[in-house]
């Protein structure tokens, strides 16, 4: 028993190699990528103007913060959360089982940890190009402070590596594309709502909150970004960094194992 | 790696396999399995669907991990020297899985990529591939676009890119109308030609007969039979076979003659190395329906050993 568990977490042997495969997904990226850019450009307009300056006319503002200031960092968090997340589910999913991308490249050089890899590294570069273009946007109607905002870029790779990773191990376990839709509806959409993004997490019973604490991982990322773009830097953004670095590096431990079971016969 | 290649056992056999085996789980679908295939050699493993050739070219490439035995490839065991030997494999798997985000041309600088081949370098091997898999035309079109045969001369000239000292081709030609069968094994032969080492699966008689210097025949995950194609021929049937209708009158006939011969369908097949002989006494003693004499061919062996058990 103690012996399977750990072979779950073996860690990978990997190379420069990894980038190759980020680089493919680039260049697919980057024939289409005006297409590309119109979701994370579009997304906060949408989001700011109807809950922002809409539904927000209606609240007096959150901790001294005008709604839209508010809810802002929010929109940028789940931004990270959708682009890498989706990104290494659907989209690692067809590369996987319905293109043969991976069964083209492991007969190369490259290893199946590898492939995985870059997927997850590419996955991460999708949260940072959505969340720098969403930044510029929002700053454009200044809701965010720009003196800390620009480390929100850099947080952006590391909170995709951490929902790269989650996709990731759904991937590897889901036995066919529509079993995407669970985690979908039970893991993305909840914490969508309840991860401190649209009201703040004080609210909730102090079990909620423990457990959103503990469990969500979008918690995190909201209360850093929300720290950064208000400038207001806090020690809790500490332990919400720690928090997303060892998820991160056991889960994408986690997703390359599982993906080496399903993939190696 | 280089010192592996200059090993003098080496440059001979480019793969060893002895007693090498694939279960999954409790089936064996290969099943303990010997051959050596040398420097500059075409070497068939023909078999019917089913038999195990896939999972043995799987093994070979490094992509599934053997049960049991011993495999080589280049000197270097399969389980350890993954990265190694696949560097100097060029594969081009039974299922197509050219990249459909890509054009032709991509397809090929993407994967050169992979190999770290340097820029301007693989812009030359690619234009020389595009050439002389006469996909020059198709350079900038989407993978989608082209025909079954052109996406398999692609799969072919993507095996090639790294120059690679070994080629594994899994049913090169599967599901292709002839014409389009024609031009590949023109172009598989002109790579031999080239000196280059080619592993080849098929369970076409004739691909086989026409493309392998030796050849395996593979049922159930185990080797029947192995040689050069016309030998096997000589040496299993004869040079020619004389076909006679199958009812109980020639048999009896036979019988009482005391021939050999083996039932194949609505035939009767005997297998002679002096067809005029056979054909006149039958002739003349058995009073037949119809008869012919043709030379002898590689179907006639892989009949006498696999079929048996595909008419089960
Ligand atoms: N991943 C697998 N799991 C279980 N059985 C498999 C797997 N791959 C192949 N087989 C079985 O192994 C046998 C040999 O398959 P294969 O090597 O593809 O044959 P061939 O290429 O000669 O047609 C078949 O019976 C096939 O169903
Ligand atoms: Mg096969």
């Amino acid at each position: 028993m103690a012996i399977s568990i750990i072979s779950y977490f073996k860690i990978p042997k990997l190379s420069y190699r990894v980038w190759k495969v980020w680089h493919r997904n680039m260049d697919v990226f980057m024939k289409t990528f005006k297409v590309n850019f119109i979701p994370p450009f579009l997304e906060p307009l949408l989001y700011l103007f109807a809950l922002g300056f809409g539904l927000g006319t209606y609240i007096e503002g959150i901790e001294g913060i005008s709604y839209p200031r508010f809810i802002a960092p929010a929109l940028i968090a789940i931004s990270i959360m959708n682009s890498s997340f989706f990104e290494c589910t659907y989209g690692s999913y067809v590369r996987m089982y319905y293109q043969k991308t991976f069964d083209g490249i492991i007969a190369t050089p490259l290893s199946i940890e590898e492939v995985i890899t870059g997927e997850i590294l590419w996955g991460a570069t999708r949260s940072l190009i959505n969340t720098t273009i969403m930044l510029v946007v929002i700053a454009f109607f200044g809701l965010i402070d720009l003196r800390y905002s620009l480390l929100v870029i850099p947080l952006s790779f590391l909170a995709g590596l951490l929902f790269a990773s989650i996709g990731m191990c759904f991937t590897a376990i889901s036995p066919n594309i529509n079993s995407m839709n669970y985690p979908t509806f039970l893991f993305i959409t909840p914490m969508f709502l309840l991860s401190g993004t649209f009201f703040p997490l004080s609210i909730l019973p102090a079990s909620a909150q423990y457990f959103a604490i503990a469990f969500l991982p979008l918690t995190h990322v909201v209360s850093i970004t929300r720290a950064l773009t208000l400038a207001s830097p806090s020690w809790f953004m500490i332990l919400n960094l720690v928090w997303i670095i060892i998820a991160s590096l056991v889960l994408f431990v986690l997703s390359i194992n599982l993906m080496k079971r399903r993939l190696i016969v | 790696m280089n010192s592996a290649i200059a090993n003098p056992r080496i440059t001979n056999s480019i793969i060893v396999a002895e007693g090498l085996e694939k279960r999954f789980d409790e089936f064996r679908a290969v099943d303990g399995v010997s051959f050596n295939v040398r420097k500059g050699e075409v070497f068939g493993f023909l078999g019917q669907n089913g038999a195990g050739k896939t999972t043995t070219m799987k093994m070979i490439q490094c992509v599934s991990p053997r049960t049991g035995g011993r495999l080589e490839v280049f000197g270097m065991d399969v389980d350890t020297h993954q990265q190694e030997i696949k560097k100097l494999l060029g594969v081009a798997p039974q299922e197509n899985n050219l990249d459909p985000d890509f054009t032709v041309y991509e397809n090929l600088m993407v994967y050169s990529r992979y190999f770290d081949i340097p820029r301007d370098e693989a812009k030359e091997i690619i234009e020389e591939l595009l050439d002389f898999f006469q996909l020059s035309e198709k350079r900038d079109t989407l993978i989608e676009k082209i025909s079954g045969g052109m996406k398999r001369r692609l799969m072919l000239a993507r095996a090639l890119v790294n120059k690679p000292g070994l080629l594994v081709l899994d049913e090169p030609t599967i599901g292709l109308d002839p014409q389009a069968r024609h031009l590949i094994w023109d172009k598989i032969k002109s790579m031999r030609d080239k000196g280059n080492t080619i592993i080849l699966t098929t369970h076409y008689l004739d691909e086989a007969e026409r493309l392998c210097d030796r050849l395996v025949i593979m049922d159930h995950g185990k080797i029947l039979v192995e040689g050069k194609p016309d030998e096997l021929v000589r040496e299993y049937v004869g040079t020619n076979v004389v076909e006679a209708e199958n009812n109980p009158e020639v048999k009896a006939c036979l019988q009482r003659k005391d021939m050999k011969y083996e039932v194949v369908g609505d035939r009767i097949q005997i297998h002679t190395n002096n067809p005029h002989d056979i054909t006149s006494a039958l002739l003349e003693e058995c009073h037949l329906g119809f008869i012919t004499a043709r030379s002898a061919t590689l179907e006639d062996v892989f009949l006498k050993f696999a079929g048996r058990k595909l008419r089960e």
